[in-house]
């Protein structure tokens, strides 16, 4: 945003409450590489220039990139200077931080979607001999006290850190509600390849059947690796993790499990097969047939007749639970009437209803690649054409 | 001969369902419902419940007429079989409202139903119900439903619409899921 900002010779400040690529610095586990390959790296003006292309960037190498896009673009950013309130005016907002206040015309909120640990409720239940920490709080097994580890949430994060665990010896039940099947290779591409040339990413918000079940689907799981490695349900189920239906209640420090394990898989299935025949439609019809591997489907995700519907907590067996259940954003320091009754910002495409406040940065803003770092030039592109016109409109307004 | 699509119709008012999300959306007060039925015993293990009321959309409503269903036991556990065993209402429950989701999921995808049958089982080990074991719990140790389905559509078109039945029924929720439930005597 910053970079289109400038482009267009609108004055402005970002203000990050610690260091430049903050979360990606202070709240992302080791291993963790970027779920999109490298070439996806693009930003306005700027994109990875490595020889591997087709990898993934880990954290260090994540954090370079942005810093040294940070540098390239001359981002006016004041670090350690932490917003606690941003107050409409009736000719703008006033934002205070910890550093000293400021007035803005327009105020861009691009804070992300990944604010607050979504726990559900039965965490409370936990009981307290239970090592608990939040897919944001793991770094590594190895911090991990030795023995069973309950993963609760199968989507990106929770699908690899049972991944590793299970790896480090700690037998792993992963709980599995809702989630979206991906293999990271399709037809010899990566899975984001077909995405991006297919038109899957450019789905627009304005255009899909259903936009607020579109924000909220889970992520796919998908991981970055070295050696492209699907992991999906099969694959932690053939490296001996255990999987369980989804986390419904804890009863006198039993775990309860849902019965829905069997359908949350068939629906997950289902919808990876209905993205594989988008791509292979569209391989076809451009074609594509010749060039690439030959269509290919998966074995459906395999689940035990009987899986657990409990685990007594208290026996020792379990002696961690992470939970991967996602995040809520944050906007406890926006003092302005544009929050739904779940805590959301209403907006339309990223404009907010309140005249020149935008949002940016959160999941199908306004095409499916919003989610992505490859997301943020269309969606600073055309939130920034939004906002000079709104800038022009009141300068002309004003000075009538 | 140009041929004519004939309009989708398993007899289920999408458009109305659709409208109703969106006035519960906007006013969700309107959405919390309260669902009801009184059990009268008769003799030994027959009772007859009756369902009239509920309430919902912010006020009491009632059924077109009053609903009654017996039940009771067979006779090989020495009872006079005057009705279904309650756990075979439960199945009953759950295979109706999995099938009203079919035919609610088939009518908002535009496919025409021509027959949908559930068959549904439910095993149990009544050492469980008997006292006799401890270990063995008192309800189903699983429950299998089979669809048989003739619709204009795919068969993958077909499950996904009896996976995203099972994905929005209340019944199935309440079968999978732990529930609270409380019991007083007044």
């Amino acid at each position: 945003m910053s970079h289109c900002l400038t482009a267009r010779s609108i004055d402005h400040v970002i203000l990050e409450r610690g260091e430049v690529a903050n979360s990606w610095k202070t709240e992302r586990w080791d291993s963790l590489r970027l779920l999109t390959p490298n070439w996806m790296s693009r930003l306005p003006g700027y994109q990875y220039e490595g020889d591997d292309p087709d990898g993934f960037l880990t954290m260090p190498e994540t954090i370079a990139f942005i810093e040294r896009y940070a540098g390239a673009i001359s981002a006016p950013v004041r670090t350690r200077t932490r917003v606690t309130s941003a107050t409409r005016l009736d000719d703008g907002y006033l934002v205070a931080t910890d550093n000293g206040e400021w007035r803005c015309r327009s105020l861009v909120v691009a804070t992300g979607a990944c604010n607050v640990p979504a726990l559900p409720p039965v965490a409370e239940a936990l009981p307290p001999a239970i090592q608990a920490l939040t897919s944001r709080e793991y770094r590594n097994p190895g911090r991990l006290e030795p023995g069973g580890v309950l993963v609760v949430g199968a989507s990106a994060s929770g699908t690899q850190i049972a991944e590793e665990i299970q790896h480090s010896g700690r037998p792993v039940t992963l709980a599995v509600g809702e989630h979206i099947r991906s293999p990271r290779v399709y037809r010899g591409r990566d899975i984001k390849w077909w995405m991006d040339a297919a038109g899957v990413l450019d789905d627009r918000y304005d255009e899909v059947d259903d936009i607020g079940r579109a924000r909220n689907v889970p992520s796919l799981q998908l991981a970055g690796s070295k050696d492209r490695r699907t992991v999906d349900l099969n694959r932690l189920t053939g490296l001996g993790v255990r999987l369980v239906g989804r986390l419904a209640g804890i009863a006198d420090g039993n775990a309860q499990f849902s019965g829905s394990l069997r359908n949350q898989c068939e629906l997950s299935d289902l919808k990876m097969n209905r993205l594989l025949e988008r791509i292979d439609a569209w391989a076809t019809e451009h074609g594509l047939d010749g060039e690439v591997d030959p269509p290919q489907r998966f074995e459906p995700t395999r689940v035990d007749a009987s899986p657990p519907l409990g685990i007594d907590l208290r026996r020792g067996e379990i002696r961690t639970v992470v939970w991967a259940t996602g995040f809520h954003p944050d906007y406890s320091w926006l003092q302005a009437p544009v929050l739904d009754r779940k805590g959301r910002i209403r907006h339309d495409g990223g404009i907010v209803e309140s005249p020149g406040m935008y949002l940016l940065g959160i999941p199908f803003l306004r095409r499916r690649r919003s989610s992505l770092i490859d997301g943020a030039a269309s969606d600073a592109r055309d939130l920034a054409d939004h906002l000079a016109r709104y800038l022009d409109h009141r300068t002309v307004g004003s000075g009538a | 001969m140009p041929v004519t699509k004939q309009p989708v119709d398993n007899g289920v008012n999408v458009q109305a369902l659709l409208d109703a999300r969106q006035a519960l959306t906007d006013a969700p007060a309107g959405a919390k419902f309260k669902w009801r039925a009184k059990c009268e015993w008769v003799r030994g293990t027959h009772s007859r419940s009756t369902i009239e009321n509920f309430y919902g959309l912010g006020d009491e409503q009632k059924h077109r007429t009053k609903f009654t269903y017996e039940a009771d036991h067979p006779e090989i556990f020495a009872s006079e079989d005057h009705g279904a065993t309650p756990v075979e209402i439960v199945l009953a429950g759950l295979a109706s409202c999995l099938t009203a989701g079919v035919a609610a999921v088939a009518q908002n995808r535009g496919i025409q139903l021509h027959s949908v049958t559930a068959t549904i089982e439910g095993g149990m080990d009544i050492q469980g119900i008997l006292g006799i074991d401890s270990d063995v719990r008192n309800g189903f140790d699983g429950i299998k439903v089979i669809y048989d389905i003739k619709a204009d559509a795919t068969p993958e078109e077909i499950r996904a619409i009896v996976a995203q039945s099972q994905k929005r029924s209340a019944v199935y929720d309440v079968i999978t899921n732990p529930t609270n439930v409380t019991v007083e005597v007044r």
